[in-house]
């Protein structure tokens, strides 16, 4: 019975062929503009780390009152770490993983001494780092615990950079110099480069241009060697002390931290002791405002941090309105098509064919409608796709892929959305009298 | 003409005339938005920045060594960059207007006891020479003197130790600042006050200094101090030249400081021109996806026009003919379908004026935009309609060929 409709449909449509490229061509246009925004949207923002993104929180604590924010003209609490808190938080070890990092940007000098020194990005971290964003690593493994406490001069790679300093082996064991002093590394991480970068978006803004980031230290090591913050520094008031020790001793904000917690009764009893580290400090003297803080899950933390532009958000409303309208344009010309052919409904409606094989065979003639303009929809996509790097930004357009699952969703939208448009055409066709329709003619 | 057949035509097909005008509606609501986005977006990146942006490169180096290397390699630096043919002038500055990545900002006040302050400032910064460098037109007053200068660390430490004396005491402010702080008065000689009461006179005014980025807090809210930078401090050499010579200047200059210390990093090279772009590729790539967006849903209108209007023609051939043979003339015929295209626009545009005023709420609520200004809606709708005449032109044509003679058959 479907091959018949197939034909059927296949004959109607060869009947009108203009009207039926029209309504093709509408229905490209419509899906491919729609999915090839919605590709950017999904691009920046998508879940970085989906299966974990529940379990991961960010801290916020409010070591500078409401005073500040009344006269910075905010409403939040400052969303990054002074140094104090955070190594206080590291110390109490509350969480089942958790790190506080801070973005550093030192020199790499190559043991080759005709070569010049090279500048690098990474960041100072804990241990229990990479566990918890689930880093994968080529070669060897993160430092330990041990080496936190030690202030052991260790570092992890990033692939790039690895076969920049010693090709494509496995440089475990081997010694790096960074600003004069020599680091061992301990593992190589693989291809990572998680978008947005999540660990960090008070620093990055999310997006990170071109690449991963270039080596990982341990956070006390980096501190001991004075190697400066290369991210944002905010500060309430001025540090009493100069340079980077100053800051350390100041309620400037600049670090980083970020928490796993496993369970229900974990984040609550997380909320409970960053409650008490803050009356605790509160009733230590340490500020006079009630004890404020917050501990966000990060998809949350990613949308109060603004991570997906609001430009991307209105180019998607528009770029749906663009299919609605071109859903609108196929449904007119449908019932006009449709209603028609009541001559040659009725005709079949009296023969003995029941509603539902007249819904039956509109329906597969509206889908046939869709399933070509999905066709030239992916095609179109594709096009779009590509020419996104014209127009977005390169650091947000590398992100918007073709993928399978867009390019399935691109036919599905298609054919779904065709098939809505041709319900109400359908209904209109299964209604006509079939006597009525026969007597007339 | 006669409307009244026309609408009893429509009422025998009511569900296809309201989608048409459903259609028209959308599309008029989505492109009278469309367009003022990309007004918005046009308007943003034309902002001016006060500054000789065709004749300016920018050069910054990774900070290397100690800090009082740097003061002596930033004036060595910039001697040598000085000495290159066709490097008019030579300066440091801590930001640029409209570039990504350095910002520094202050609270500025017009009295010291004030709790709030009364506008965030952009505080640039630099040595001799940077207003000029930048090309910054001072309107009133005067440049700073060579006495008023104070270096960054020393400025900082003076900061800490709370001694007022080691910082500048002369500031230089953007008309704009001006007018906000003073409205409709003299602002020369007048002290303005930041952080903790350390107080500023105002010695000059500039025509316009735009700010580094956060410009929803006033795009030419800038303030200049005498701060004199170094490269430690992750400032920026500025060269200005003439706009051919740019790229050979930049690779002329990167060569120069490469040759003075071959160990050094550099992190940003480039013109101010590629800087702006940068600074403003959002906002492009927003307007380039939009104008795409519009035209697709006009094409998809129009042709939605079209296929309609055929449709009918061909469903009223017989009905055409009887009203030939009847004394109808070909002009009669393509009058009464542009007026039926026009008088469903005309339903549309109404719908779609109401619709567009309601995505603007929407909008205005949720991504802070301004209201569609008022212009939007007649021009929107003479758009719509052109768009339905040209549409509906070609299958009327083709009804005002129907020859009478088809009345006399039978179907």
């Amino acid at each position: 019975m479907f091959a018949y409709y197939l034909d059927l449909a296949l004959r109607s449509l060869k009947r009108s062929p203009g009207l039926t490229l029209l309504m093709v061509l509408a229905i490209g246009f419509g899906v491919a503009a729609s999915m090839t925004t919605w590709s950017v949207f999904r691009a920046v923002s998508g879940d970085p780390i989906p299966w974990k993104s529940s379990r991961l929180f960010v801290p916020q604590l409010d070591i500078w009152g409401p005073d500040s924010r009344k006269k910075g003209g905010y409403t939040d609490i400052s969303d990054a770490f002074d140094y104090t808190d955070a190594l206080a938080l590291m110390r109490d070890h509350r969480g089942k993983l958790q790190s506080a990092m801070y973005q550093v940007s030192p020199s790499v000098v190559p043991a080759d001494a005709a070569k010049h020194p090279i500048n690098v990005s990474g960041h100072a971290v804990f241990s229990e780092f990479f566990p918890m964003v689930e880093a994968p690593f080529k070669y060897g493994s993160g430092w330990s615990a041990q080496d936190d406490q030690n202030r052991s001069h260790v570092l992890v790679l990033s692939d790039k950079l690895n076969q920049k300093l010693f090709g494509d082996v496995n440089s475990v064991g081997k010694s790096v110099n960074i600003e004069g002093k020599d680091y061992r590394v301990v593992g190589v991480v693989d291809r990572w480069n998680p978008q947005p970068r999540y660990y960090d978006v008070v620093n990055t803004g999310g997006f990170v241009g071109d690449g991963a980031e270039d080596v990982f230290l341990p956070f006390n090591t980096a501190i001991d060697v004075g190697m400066p913050n290369n991210g944002n520094t905010n500060c309430n008031e001025i540090p009493k002390e100069a340079g980077f020790i100053g800051l350390q001793h100041s309620s400037c904000v600049w670090i980083a931290y970020m928490v796993e917690l496993d369970s229900a009764t974990d984040v609550d009893s997380y909320k409970n002791y960053l409650d008490g580290y803050m009356r605790q400090q509160q009733q230590a003297g340490r500020f006079n405002w009630a004890p404020k803080y917050k501990l966000s899950d990060l998809p949350a933390w990613l949308d109060s941090e603004h991570v997906v532009p609001d430009d991307t958000k209105v180019s998607l409303l528009v770029a749906l309105g663009l299919l609605i309208v071109c859903l609108v344009n196929t449904a007119g010309l449908l019932l006009a098509k449709f209603l028609r052919r009541s001559g040659e409904i009725g005709v079949r409606r009296a023969l003995g064919a029941p509603r539902a094989a007249v819904y039956a065979q509109f329906l597969t003639e509206a889908g046939m409608v869709g399933a070509a303009g999905g066709v030239l929809g992916l095609l179109l996509t594709g096009v779009g796709v590509a020419c996104v790097g014209w127009v977005l930004p390169k650091d947000i357009a590398a992100l918007a892929r073709l993928d399978v699952s867009l390019l399935a969703m691109t036919l599905v939208v298609a054919v779904i959305a065709t098939v809505l448009a041709g319900l109400y055409p359908t209904w209109r066709a299964s209604r006509v009298q079939p006597a009525w329709q026969l007597k007339s003619n | 003409m006669e409307l009244r057949p026309i609408f009893s035509t429509l009422r025998r097909h009511k569900t296809t005339a309201w989608l048409l005008i459903l259609e028209i509606a959308l599309t008029c609501a989505i492109v009278c938005n469309a367009v003022f986005l990309i007004g918005q977006r046009l308007q943003r990146m034309d902002l001016p920045s006060g500054i000789a942006e065709h004749e300016l490169v920018q050069i910054q180096l990774g900070p290397i060594g100690k800090n009082a290397d740097a003061k002596a390699q930033s004036a060595t630096d910039l001697a040598a960059l000085r000495q290159i043919a066709g490097v008019r002038q030579a300066a440091m500055t801590n930001q640029m207007p409209f570039s990504c990545c350095s910002d520094s900002t202050g609270s500025i006040m017009l009295d010291p006891h004030q709790q709030q302050g009364t506008a965030q400032v952009a505080e640039f910064m630099g040595g001799a020479g940077l207003l000029s460098t930048l090309g910054a037109e001072l309107v009133e007053g005067r440049d700073f003197q060579p006495s008023e200068y104070v270096d960054f660390d020393a400025a900082v430490q003076a900061l800490h130790d709370g001694n007022a004396r080691g910082l500048p005491q002369e500031i230089i402010l953007t008309r704009g600042l001006a007018e906000r702080l003073w409205p409709g008065q003299e602002a020369l000689g007048r002290t303005v006050y930041f952080g903790d009461a350390l107080p500023f006179r105002v010695i000059g005014v500039v025509a316009s200094l735009a700010r580094p980025k956060q410009l929803e807090q006033g795009v030419q809210y800038s303030a200049v101090l005498p701060i004199r930078m170094t490269v430690a401090d992750g400032s920026s050499y500025i060269l200005r030249t003439a706009p051919q010579d740019r790229e050979a200047i930049l690779k002329a200059a990167v060569a120069k400081l490469k040759q003075l210390d071959p160990n050094r990093v550099v992190l940003v090279k480039r013109t101010y021109d590629d800087a702006r772009r940068e600074y403003f590729a959002g906002d492009r790539a927003m307007a380039g996806i939009l104008v795409g967006v519009i035209l697709a849903l006009l094409t998809v209108t129009a042709l939605g026009i079209v296929g309609l209007a055929s449709f009918w023609v061909g469903q009223r051939r017989r009905t055409i003919g009887v009203r030939r043979a009847l004394g109808a003339t070909r002009g009669d015929i393509l009058h009464y379908f542009q007026a039926e295209n026009f008088l469903l626009a005309s339903f549309g545009i109404a719908l779609g004026m109401v619709l567009a005023y309601g995505i603007n709420l929407f909008l205005m609520l949720h991504y802070e935009l301004p209201r569609l200004p008022g212009i939007y809606f007649p021009v929107g709708a003479l758009v719509l309609w052109g768009i339905g005449q040209l549409a509906v032109l070609g299958p009327a044509l083709r009804a005002a060929n129907v020859p009478p003679v088809v009345a006399t058959r039978s179907v």
